[in-house]
């Protein structure tokens, strides 16, 4: 292993790890902002004590979600500098925008929600949680321009030995980075929606504070239900934009390897990369993958032989990683519609409550596969057609790299069984008694 | 202009961090001195508890204007000390979930562990940043590749370490001045008394850095070449002795802002001795990281100013609301009533 390898390896750890907790602050500020609305709204006790109980578990973690995301920052300048100098005109902008227009909205107000019940009005702590909420969700859109840019560079022109910045307003509103950004939303609300649902299923099923746990469930399933459809009609959108901006990728999801027009989609495959081509191939829609990348039956689809291997992403962890997937897409739709359906009698649908909370880290996986495909199917390329990950990386030594690496398994394996310990045992411990005692 | 317009910022985002997260990392540093049951270890800690969190974001953003407006300096800094950097990294993660957890187990080895987590999450940013600064001042061996040709323990030289004890020092005497304004009786009495037998030691630690810096910098020369800028030394002196004189009289607030003149005084004392460096080389002065030959383009340095001039006002704006709403004292009875950490 070398430093391009190693740093590599733990940028993967940091983001992996990272992005376990993000989805989840994601939506569920949204779910306990919208707990906390009906509250003021309604006056019912019950949606104060939803708001303290699934504001518990977001802070729970949404602390490792903060600490672990200071780490993304710190690397592209201590395992990346030769990519931070080289894109930073760019890059290191968004994520300034970032730190000054999102981050300090949602770290100052989170303090104010948490220690604030007494200080603000009713209004006003609610106004506090959605400030949080949006802020979130305006960091993630920073945050996603900057990765489209890698994915997709745009609005740049190569002066001084460098990418610099020529068009600002290609760069935040480039088709990509808009697809990325809601798609990654989406996904991270059905996170949130099976978060509660699994929980919500568990308290149920042993008849604990139903009442509490029915109107936490019926919000989650329409939530749920409504991102289900969005990221699966969405979706789509975003295979179509790779076919013109990421071709590589396209191909290598799809394990195409010739060019052609009326190119099928095969359902089933198994790409061997060293024989460019599929050992196993069927369950073959006629002209599917043109027509889904171009909308025609007759489109063109750049194969991967089109490309020197060198420039060819790893085949079969990216065509895995989208199957798998596109195929929890499907299982979440399904799961979301069934919750909706039976929201009324949900409590008597107990094989469907025994099930739910197993699927909580469903969300999690297809989350971490969409890193996955969006990450190492851009390879071998930092910016896509513009730098190589290997001309990225910094002049350090391998000890240094080992060195952090090996702390970063150890921090972020104990954080995480922290944190995680700490979800499972207050997400089982329920709510606190109504009428609401402060702790 | 638009290069020395950022090279200001940059300084003064350190500043503003300094002196804010300064009392809190402060605060974490004398945990285990100043608390002495578990009732004022959660005194101690809601004292700072809705503040530390919006603090630390300024350290983010010191390093985001750092990649925007200089990243070349971001690149060189990062890389070249790495391993410092990663201890600091460290440090915060452990710290910054040591409050979410340290009240969430009712064991006694529990919350041991993540005051352990806090404590050394607090002292080790303290040093480590006030070691990385004085190196700073005194140069790194920087070659004109942008290559650091030296390890951690090049930058543990006597004038690092006096800067990391200075820092430590100084953040130690703000974060128990933070707690005077926040607490009443016997814990307040304590902070207070930390406060001015500290100072003693930490005038003394500051005097010898600034001798030192005579001869270890350059700061000193920039400096005295414009005259009008030693209005910052001067202010960082100011403060340190108005801080004595106002936590004898026992104005505690007032000797906060005192320590807090003192930080920004001295943090744009050495900002302004380093212009146009950001991160001089001591191997050979052409190959410096300066704010000019490490600049963005004209394009972005405008548009990130126009970001900075719409967003930062507002978010002193909101975090000076927050410090006035939650500015009243923290006793047992309101950390048991809630809600606290």
């Amino acid at each position: 292993m070398d430093v391009l390898a190693l740093s590599r390896l733990q940028f993967a750890v940091a983001t992996y790890f990272h992005f376990l907790f993000v989805p989840l602050t994601l939506g569920l500020s949204m779910l306990v902002a919208i707990m906390e609305t009906q509250y003021v709204r309604t006056g019912d006790e019950d949606y104060k004590r939803m708001t303290k109980f699934w504001g518990k578990l977001f802070l729970i973690n949404f602390a490792v979600g903060i600490v672990t995301g200071i780490t993304l920052e710190f690397q592209f300048g201590t395992n990346w500098s030769r990519y931070s100098a080289y894109v930073g005109d760019i890059f290191g902008s968004l994520l300034a925008i970032e730190a000054t227009a999102a981050f300090f909205l949602e770290s100052t107000f989170i303090a104010v929600w948490y220690f604030g019940w007494d200080k603000l009005s009713k209004k006003s702590h609610a106004v506090t949680i959605w400030l949080v909420a949006i802020a979130s969700n305006i960091s993630a859109f920073w945050i996603l321009v900057a990765n489209a840019w890698m994915q997709h560079p745009v609005g740049y022109a190569l002066r001084n030995g460098r990418a610099e910045l020529s068009d600002f307003l290609a760069v935040i509103t480039q088709r990509f980075a808009i697809l990325e950004f809601i798609h990654t939303l989406g996904g991270a609300y059905l996170t949130a929606g099976f978060f509660v649902l699994g929980t919500s299923a568990w308290h149920l099923l042993r008849k604990h504070e139903t009442a509490f746990f029915k109107k936490s469930f019926r919000i989650a399933a329409a939530w749920t239900l409504i991102f289900a459809l969005f990221e699966i009609a969405q979706g789509h959108m975003n295979a179509e934009i790779l076919g013109k901006a990421q071709p590589t990728k396209l191909a290598a999801m799809e394990a195409h390897w010739e060019t052609g027009r009326n190119v099928p989609m095969n359902l089933i495959a198994w790409p061997d990369a060293k024989n460019e081509r599929n050992t196993v191939q069927s369950l073959s829609v006629p002209s599917g993958l043109s027509l889904m990348a171009t909308y025609s039956t007759a489109g063109e689809v750049k194969g991967l032989k089109d490309y020197p291997a060198s420039e060819r992403p790893p085949v079969l962890p990216v065509f895995l990683s989208f199957r798998a997937m596109v195929g929890l897409a499907f299982l979440f739709l399904a799961v979301g519609l069934y919750a909706w359906l039976k929201r009324e009698q949900i409590e008597s649908r107990t094989g469907f409550l025994r099930v739910l909370p197993w699927l909580i880290p469903l969300p999690y996986l297809a989350n971490e596969l969409g890193w996955t495909l969006a990450e190492l199917g851009r390879q071998p390329w930092i910016v896509y057609g513009l730098m190589k990950t290997s001309d990225a990386v910094s002049p350090i030594a391998l000890s240094q790299v080992g060195t952090s690496l090996v702390a970063f398994f150890l921090v972020y394996a104990l954080l995480g069984a922290v944190d995680f310990y700490l979800l499972f045992k207050f997400a089982r411990k329920g709510p606190e008694a109504a009428p609401a005692v402060v702790k | 202009m638009l290069e020395t317009i950022w090279f200001v910022i940059w300084g003064v985002a350190w500043a503003v961090y300094f002196m804010l997260d300064g009392f809190d990392l402060g605060l974490g540093t004398l945990f285990p001195f100043l608390a002495k049951n578990e009732t004022e270890k959660r005194i101690l800690v809601n004292a700072m508890g809705p503040f530390w969190d919006g603090n630390e974001v300024w350290l983010i953003t010191a390093g985001g204007v750092t990649f925007a407006a200089f990243p070349r300096a971001y690149a060189i800094m990062f890389s070249g000390l790495y391993t410092p950097l990663m201890l600091l990294l460290f440090a915060l993660i452990l710290r910054g979930v040591a409050f979410e957890f340290r009240g969430k187990e009712d064991s006694q080895a529990w919350r041991a562990t993540w005051d352990t987590c806090l404590v050394v999450g607090s002292f080790l940013p303290a040093l480590l940043l006030g070691v990385a600064f004085a190196n700073i001042f005194a140069g790194l061996p920087l070659d004109a590749a942008g290559i650091f040709h030296g390890n951690l323990f090049t930058l543990l030289n006597p004038y690092g370490l006096l800067g990391g004890v200075l820092f430590v020092l100084i953040f130690a005497v703000h974060g128990a001045l933070w707690l005077t304004t926040r607490t009443e009786g016997e814990l307040q009495a304590r902070a207070g008394r930390f406060a001015t037998s500290l100072w003693l030691v930490e005038a003394v630690v500051a005097v010898a850095f600034l001798a030192m810096t005579w001869f270890s910098t350059r700061l000193w020369q920039n400096v005295l070449a414009k005259p009008l800028l030693l209005v910052l030394p001067l202010l960082a002196v100011a403060g340190l002795l108005s801080l004595r004189v106002f936590a004898a009289k026992g104005a505690w607030w007032k000797a906060w802002f005192a320590s807090s003149a003192l930080i920004l005084g001295a943090v744009l004392f050495g900002v302004a001795g380093l212009f146009p460096n950001l991160l001089p080389s001591s191997l050979d002065p052409a190959a410096s990281v300066t704010a000019f030959n490490a600049a963005s383009s004209p394009l972005t340095l405008k548009i990130m100013l126009g970001v900075v001039l719409c967003f930062l006002p507002v978010v002193i704006g909101y975090q000076l609301w927050v410090y006035l709403k939650f500015r009243d004292t923290v006793t047992a009875e309101s950390v048991s009533r809630g809600p606290a950490y």
